[in-house]
């Protein structure tokens, strides 16, 4: 085995799992779906008033976009964990936890990436304001893919059980709160024209740690579900 | 291959007082083989004896509760084991929305391509040629195996670790896997291969390959005191010195 083979192994995971999201490209629209409808509820729920939606528009789209990834995040492995081309990943003579990193990779780029894009448009539901939109779109460029690595890590431990879909959100969410706190306090800060930068650089640092971190946590909790 | 040779070198796969036990019920075990090159071994046993267990023990997915398994001489680590083993389980690890020559090009980029074998060739191998375009879930279950063995007959290895080949297949299909069996084990690979009640099977089986199936009295564990009473099997220390073995490997 050397490093080209590797490359090579990793770029065939890459091009399956884009064909697989391609080929079930139905299903890759839901957590936007999802995230629209959370995002509308909330002008019904406290009124169309554009001052409280304003204050709140931050946050609120940080959270639909938090549980819109957290729906997302079962399809990571399961079906991989049910056909059993999970165990074929464990059993190539590839380091697991850089081949998970691809596949997590992928992951976030065909469910979080389209929510980022999306993200404009859910403000305008909220009447963002103009000079938060940079701050939220910097901010959930950074705290998604720490979501995506957190939620693997945490997806690979409940794989091999039926119906974990909410033990998974109870493992996963006091995980987000961090995340969260971070994101939307850097939107709330540029909000009140107040000084925004430390709260980025703090995500895009746990990012940094994360991407180190996490595939390597990820390997090691999926070799115990499959045991 | 000379016995004076045969001594000398380490045997492919070798198990000392393997075991495995699952929350303290033990699943099988201790078993002691040895599997040379050039060999197709039979594990025998009745449901629930632990045959899959064994075989997910001995590709490095499960870690054994006691004993040590040896390749080539060298204790077993999972760096050393995975470029050297396939394994077709039950779940045979085809994704059903991808055709089969898509799955098998993926399995090629995952665990390497074997010398002088092609996904294309590997598919017309096991007689699925017509086969290539077709979305893997629409296919058959016995279609199915005969994908996932054209994958384990890509991937460079010299041990085929097989979990019930012979399942869902037509007679045909039984002549096939027994036929890829030999080929392999002429090329100086060797494999493991699980079935229960499978001398039905094996029984048209080429001679040329022996199934080293235990004599009776070992498959009901009879040979081997064991406290739980649970039906066991073990392959014997002399599996890979019997005479009736296939070709001399290259």
């Amino acid at each position: 085995m050397t490093a080209g083979s590797t490359l090579i192994a990793c770029r065939a995971l890459v091009r399956r799992d884009l064909t697989l999201v391609w080929r079930r490209r139905g299903d890759a629209l839901n957590p936007i779906l999802f995230a629209l409808i959370v995002v509308a509820l909330f002008p019904l729920a406290l009124g169309p008033e554009p001052e409280v939606l304003r204050r709140i528009a931050a946050g609120v789209i940080f959270v639909a976009l938090l549980l819109a990834g957290l729906l997302a995040l079962d399809t990571l492995f399961r079906s991989d964990y049910e056909d059993g081309s999970l165990e074929q990943l464990v059993l190539s003579p590839h380091p697991l936890a850089l081949l998970l990193a691809c596949k997590i990779a992928v992951h976030w780029f065909t469910t979080a990436l389209p929510l980022i894009v999306a993200a404009p448009l859910l403000g305008e539901l909220l009447h963002l304001a103009d000079p938060v939109r940079p701050v939220l779109l910097a901010a959930l460029l950074l705290a998604t893919p720490l979501l995506s690595l957190i939620g693997a890590i945490c997806v690979a431990l409940t794989v091999g059980m039926h119906r974990s879909g909410m033990l998974l959100a109870l493992l996963v969410l006091p995980l987000y709160v961090p995340v969260l706190i971070f994101g939307a306090g850097a939107c709330n800060a540029a909000g009140n024209a107040l000084p925004y930068a430390a709260p980025l650089l703090w995500l895009g640092a746990a990012l940094v740690v994360a991407l180190v971190v996490a595939p390597l946590a990820c390997a090691a909790a999926l070799r115990i579900s499959l045991s | 291959m000379s016995p004076l040779t045969e001594i000398s070198r380490p045997p492919l796969l070798e198990a000392r007082g393997l075991a495995f036990a699952r929350n303290d019920e033990p699943v099988f075990g201790p078993l002691d083989f040895v599997l040379h090159t050039g060999e197709v071994v039979l594990i025998e046993g009745d449901n629930g004896s632990g045959k899959t267990t064994l075989l997910r023990v001995l590709s490095g997915l499960l870690t054994p509760t006691e004993g040590e398994i040896r390749l080539h001489g060298a204790p077993l680590t999972l760096d050393l084991l995975s470029p050297q083993v396939a394994l077709l389980s039950h779940a045979n690890g085809l994704k059903p929305e991808l055709t089969a020559l898509e799955n098998l090009r993926f399995a090629a980029g995952l665990h390497g391509l074997r010398h002088g074998i092609s996904p294309p060739t590997a598919l017309a191998g096991v007689g699925m040629d017509g086969y290539a375009d077709v979305p893997t879930r629409r296919l058959s279950a016995g279609q199915k195996k005969r994908v996932a063995l054209a994958r384990v007959l890509l991937a460079p290895v010299a041990l085929w670790l097989l979990d019930e080949p012979y399942a869902n297949l037509d007679p045909e299909g039984i002549g096939l896997v027994n036929r890829l069996l030999e080929n392999h084990a002429h090329r100086g690979g060797a494999a493991l291969i699980t079935s229960h009640g499978a001398y039905a099977y094996t029984s048209g089986t080429p001679r040329s390959i022996p199934l080293h199936a235990r004599p009776a009295r070992d498959l009901t564990g009879e040979g081997r005191p064991r406290g739980d009473g649970l039906p066991g099997h073990s392959l014997g220390d002399d599996a890979g010195l019997s005479p009736a073995r296939p070709g001399t490997p290259p």
